[in-house]
């Protein structure tokens, strides 16, 4: 899957490329969020701006990497959502769990 | 005139295939005479609960094998719309899942509560070599 990750000081950006995040890719995300958090990366940023549509395993990659961050006392934090994702992330209540920016300036200064 | 629509595919049973068969939900509800709700909604709807039952298939019911498949009907007749989603697989008690815990944050377990969420009505059945996942959602 296509993932552009980049530094910006104690933040790692990660803008996920992809039009659909879904079963087929959810898992490449998964594993390179924990190789950040191997490396001891644990504040991310994931930028959701060309991602139309995410489905449950998508969900279940970002609460991975939330819970893996704030295990290692960091944090997940999104950007960028379109209506129709931050939609899903209500009808699962996951919108009272992570902090959601609409851009990514917002979301990079909240840390 | 009755409006009537039937689509009939199979698929390798491989997540690549996952957006295809999306594709063709979002386009049978961008493409429907009179609805009347909000048809980008229901594009999404219909693009997930298509995803979430094939995904169930292939990863759960077909446990990944790539040499099985995955078959889809689609009919939609008197403003009903008709899914049904065929594994090869061992199949599963549908009404034994637990709804997600809200409380405690899983990874996993969402998939069927979206599709009961989003459709009026599932179930989940043996047919001759596997089982059929079906879902019914009338649309006005």
């Amino acid at each position: 899957m296509m993932l552009n990750i980049v530094e910006k000081e104690a933040v790692i950006l990660i803008e996920v490329k992809e039009e659909r995040l879904d079963a087929h890719n959810s898992g490449e995300l998964k594993s390179q969020m924990l190789s950040l958090f191997e490396e001891g990366k644990n504040n991310i940023v994931v930028a959701l701006h060309d991602v139309r549509f995410v489905d449950s395993s998508g969900l279940g990659a970002l609460v991975s990497g939330f819970k893996n961050a704030s295990a290692r006392n960091g944090n997940l934090k999104l950007c960028g959502l379109q209506t129709q994702v931050k939609s899903m992330f209500e009808l699962t209540r996951l919108h009272r769990v992570f902090e959601i920016f609409p851009d990514t300036a917002e979301a990079l200064a909240s840390f | 005139m009755n409006e009537k629509i039937e689509v009939d595919i199979k698929v390798p049973n491989q997540t690549r295939y996952l957006g295809l068969i999306g594709k063709i939900g979002e386009d049978i509800a961008r493409t429907l005479k009179k609805y009347h709700g909000d048809r980008e909604e229901l594009a999404y709807h219909l693009n997930l609960v298509l995803t979430e039952a094939m995904a169930n298939a292939i990863c759960h019911a077909n446990e990944g094998d790539p040499d099985k498949e995955v078959h889809i009907a689609i009919t939609f007749a008197d403003r009903v719309l008709n899914i049904k989603v065929y594994d090869q697989g061992q199949g599963f008690d549908v009404n034994s899942l637990p709804v997600p815990d809200f409380q405690n944050l899983e990874d996993h377990g969402r998939g069927i509560y979206i599709i009961r969420t989003l459709m009026d009505r599932v179930t989940y059945e043996k047919h001759d070599y596997g089982n059929v996942l079906e879902m019914q959602k009338t649309l006005t």
